[in-house]
């Protein structure tokens, strides 16, 4: 096991490697040093920030299957922090949603991005600094696929960000860019509700939250999106986060809103300063 | 063009001087140009910031001119499929139309390509935005009384025009989000009563997308308007130079004269700086700020819509009105649909524009006042004029803002419904609101002036006189200070008079009425009484 993970974990770093090569180079002779720079920073990052990911969900499909010891500690986890508001069995209150059968998926996406323990209400579940190790969400996450069986946490082969890009933006437009907006910006829903931006959001969440359907956003089961189209989504959105956008600064991908306020405030502005400048001289 | 264009005539002078003086003086015996130079050359300017927004305007159109040429080398406005194999890669292989795989290929696969569509795109931008200020300036400053109503409708149709330009290049690259757009204007086309569907299959040729529109909206962008946009310049400027240009009011400054630099040479090399400062700004724009990232959006496919699809700035007021439109305004009678949700927008935007382009007439008629002017007026001495604009810009920005509802929901944590509620509310109260507080605002600035030309400004200094009592000295402007607050128009209500038949119709009625409205609550100038009276202090 731990061999193989290492082995994966050297292919993976080989490959990303050659994928910073190849990115890099036709746009190469158009590109500042800083550029550069920034550019092998970001990379850096997100090489870094995979690995971790990777390492984790390796690790943790191995908990899963493991031990008694894990489900344990997350039930007594389970009890303090969430029963609250899900019940000791599951069952759901006044304050929250039955578990049964969410899965293992549904547990590691909320408590992972920081979204569950709730804290306090609002129209949606807000992310927020994550208040358990690893270790804990994989032991909450085993404790409740234990008493009842749901997705689990997804295999480390659909995380690989090393799919069809084409095919995954295409899916992505067809799927979710309603909600999420092309570049995975963000975008609003009704009632205070929202659909939240995707970059940062690592390849198991993204994967998780098409599984599970967190909150106003629907399932994607693996009949309506198979693993290997989840693949290429998670692709197409880590290559649009890894590679900068070849035209300079983003101004957040919100589209000609965002332009035509710059357009007026910095465009506008700076040239009316200079003007005002240019006449104050003659006096 | 050199100086010596403009003195060369004297032969003895040519036969002793360079190359320059040569070529010129053989243009002149050929053209007489010095004639044109010389009497061009000794037009006056005035030199103030806020007369050069025309020229941004003017520039950014230069601009846009040559990035486009450049455009057109390599755009192919066909809506053929072909299948993409450039150097983008999450679109490698998908098939799109010919338009939208040239304007990928002129990004990614054409040196300064890129640099050339965000040099266009950001001076598009400008240029409209630029427009609209200067009209701003001309309306707040009332600029655009006698002689100069026709060169206002000029400029406002030229506004028009452009955003005709702007939104048909929107729309060029036919990627996702400009197919967003028209599918938008296609439905506005379709709701327009009995003729709509008609109209909107002779612009597609057939149901919409088809395949023509791209190749119709070219010719559209790169020919008829701008042959249009140009010889209304052309014309706009002529006026400008026929009119001479207005002038604040100052000291030594009058109806009949131009305070300000010759055009030859100073104005023009200020102007000549300027129209590169202005490149500038808008090369650095576009070599750091992506705009229009249509890699990202994909090409166009009627199924597919994404969050936050809005047009450029300058059709987000149309958007905007749609957005505002309160669900359910729409039924069947006679065996059709009809869409007051569209249907409205579009007559009240039509009303706004029509209201927005006769205005100068408007407001000749109210005053009466038959007498040219180029002397500015600032906009606390029009009160009702400047409370109007007031009222318009409120209604236009409100309008402008509810095309980003949505982002504004989700940046300022928001309820969507909420934004809407918010913004249905300013556009259509907030006009009143704005029209009372500009007017009052106005009102009590032009007492203020009055106070201090009067009496002077407090000048901080307490003195004590023999008898105990404490005083703040007021002191008085100086000369050049004080004849800004003092001189500006003075109109009153206009008297309804009998006609020739000795009879009052109804329409001088109506205008009298709105004259009064006009002018009711007014601040009357210093007189040179008041003024005398006050210097004895
Ligand atoms: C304050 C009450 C509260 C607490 C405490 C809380 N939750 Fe929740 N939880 C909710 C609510 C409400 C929802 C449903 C709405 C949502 O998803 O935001 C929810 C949803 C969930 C879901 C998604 C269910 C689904 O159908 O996909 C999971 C999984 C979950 N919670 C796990 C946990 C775990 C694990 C903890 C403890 C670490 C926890 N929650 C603590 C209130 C709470
Ligand atoms: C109906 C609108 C809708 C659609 C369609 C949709 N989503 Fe979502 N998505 C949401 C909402 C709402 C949330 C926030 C849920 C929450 O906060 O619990 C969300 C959350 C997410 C997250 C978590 C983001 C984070 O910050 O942790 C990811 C990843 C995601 N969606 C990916 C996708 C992908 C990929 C698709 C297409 C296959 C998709 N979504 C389709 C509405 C949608």
């Amino acid at each position: 096991m731990a061999t193989a993970r290492k082995t994966d974990a050297r292919r993976f770093r080989i490959k990303s490697a050659n994928a910073a090569r190849r990115t890099r180079s036709p746009r190469a002779a158009r590109r500042s040093p800083l550029a550069t720079v920034a550019l092998i920073a970001i990379g850096l990052l997100f090489t870094g920030g995979a690995y971790a990911a990777f390492n984790a969900s390796s690790s943790d499909s191995g908990a899963v299957a493991a031990s008694q010891e894990s489900v344990e500690r997350g039930e007594k986890l389970f009890a303090a922090n969430c029963a609250t508001c899900h019940g000791l069995a599951l069952q759901g209150t006044e304050a929250g949603p039955t578990l049964i059968g969410v899965g293992a998926a549904a547990v590691d996406f909320q408590v992972g991005t920081g979204r569950m323990p709730l804290q306090n209400q609002s129209p949606q579940a807000p992310v927020k600094p994550v208040q358990f190790t690893d270790s804990d969400v994989d032991a909450l996450a085993a404790y409740v696929s234990s008493i009842s069986p749901g997705p689990s946490v997804p295999d480390s082969e659909y995380l690989d960000a090393a799919g069809d890009a084409t095919r995954g933006a295409e899916l992505f437009r067809i799927n979710c860019a309603m909600c999420h907006n092309v570049a995975g910006a963000g975008g609003a829903l009704t009632e205070g509700k929202y659909a939240p931006a995707l970059t940062g959001v690592t390849e198991k969440h993204i994967y998780e939250a098409m599984l599970t359907g967190p909150q106003n956003m629907p399932v994607f089961n693996d009949a309506n999106l198979t693993p290997e189209d989840k693949r290429d989504i998670i692709t197409s959105l880590k290559y649009l986060e890894n590679n900068p956008s070849p035209g300079g600064f983003e101004l957040g991908s919100l589209g000609p809103v965002a332009e035509g306020l710059f357009a007026w405030i910095f465009g506008l502005g700076a040239i009316i300063a200079l003007a005002v400048w240019l006449t104050a001289r003659a006096n | 063009m050199s100086s010596d264009t403009r003195t060369a005539p004297a032969p003895q002078r040519a036969a002793k001087t360079s190359v320059t003086g040569a070529v010129s003086n053989y243009i002149d015996e050929r053209t007489s140009i010095s004639a044109v130079v010389k009497e061009f050359g000794r037009k006056i300017f005035p030199d103030h910031w806020s007369f050069m927004l025309g020229e941004v305007a003017l520039y950014s159109f230069v601009v846009i001119l040559i990035s486009g040429s450049f455009l057109t080398f390599f755009f192919q406005a066909s809506m053929a499929e072909v299948e993409y194999d450039g150097s983008w890669v999450p679109l490698k292989g998908l098939e799109m139309s010919a338009a939208m795989d040239s304007a990928l290929n002129i990004s990614f696969d054409i040196r300064g390509g890129l640099l050339m569509r965000q040099v266009h795109h950001w001076a598009a931008l400008l240029f409209i935005a630029s427009i609209g200020l200067h009209m701003l300036r001309i309306y707040f400053t009332g600029a655009f009384r006698k002689p100069r109503e026709l060169n206002w409708v000029i400029g406002f149709i030229l506004f028009i025009l452009a955003m005709g330009e702007g939104f048909t290049g929107y729309s060029l690259p036919d990627d996702l989000l400009s197919g967003n757009g028209l599918r938008i204007i296609d439905g506005l086309i379709k709701g327009i009563p009995v003729v709509g569907t008609w109209i909107s299959y002779l612009l597609f040729g057939g149901e919409f997308p088809g395949d023509q529109v791209i190749g119709r909206f070219y010719t559209l962008h790169i020919l008829l308007l701008p042959a249009i946009i140009v010889a209304l310049i052309a014309l706009h400027l002529v006026f400008v130079v026929v009119h001479k240009h207005t002038q604040y009011p100052g000291p030594g400054k009058t109806n009949d004269n131009v305070v300000g630099y010759p055009i030859l040479p100073v104005y023009a090399a200020k102007a000549g700086g300027f129209f590169f400062i202005v490149f500038g700004v808008i090369a650095l724009m576009a070599a750091f700020f992506t705009i229009n990232p249509i890699w990202n959006y994909g090409p166009y496919d009627p199924s597919p819509v994404s969050a936050g699809t809005q047009p450029d700035w300058y059709i987000g007021f149309a958007d905007g009105a749609l957005r505002l439109i309160p669900p359910g305004w729409e039924f069947v009678l006679w065996d059709r649909t009809w869409s007051f949700n569209i249907i409205v927008p579009l007559v009240v935007l039509g009303g706004f524009i029509v209201v927005v382009l006769l205005y100068p007439f408007f407001e000749a008629w109210v005053t009466g006042d038959k007498r040219e002017h180029h002397l500015l007026d600032r906009p606390r001495n029009a009160p009702t004029r400047t409370a109007i604009g007031a009222a318009g810009v409120t209604f236009y920005a409100s309008l402008w803002a509810a095309a980003s509802s949505d982002i504004i929901a989700t940046h300022f944590k928001m309820a969507m419904e909420h934004v809407i509620h918010i913004l249905q509310f300013t556009t259509i109260v907030g006009p009143f609101i704005a029209f009372f507080i500009a007017k009052r605002i106005c009102i009590a600035l032009q007492k203020k002036d009055r106070e201090i030309a009067l009496h002077g400004y407090e000048s901080g200094r307490i003195v004590r006189l023999p008898g105990g009592e404490y005083i703040e000295v007021h002191q008085q402007l100086d000369e050049y200070e004080r004849w800004k607050l003092l001189n500006f128009n003075e109109y009153q209500p206009l008297m309804i008079r009998p006609n020739a038949a000795g009879k009052i119709s109804s329409a001088q009625r109506v205008r009298a009425s709105v004259s009064r409205w006009f002018f009711e609550d007014r601040i009357e100038p210093v007189t040179s009484k008041e003024l005398e009276r006050s210097s004895h202090h």
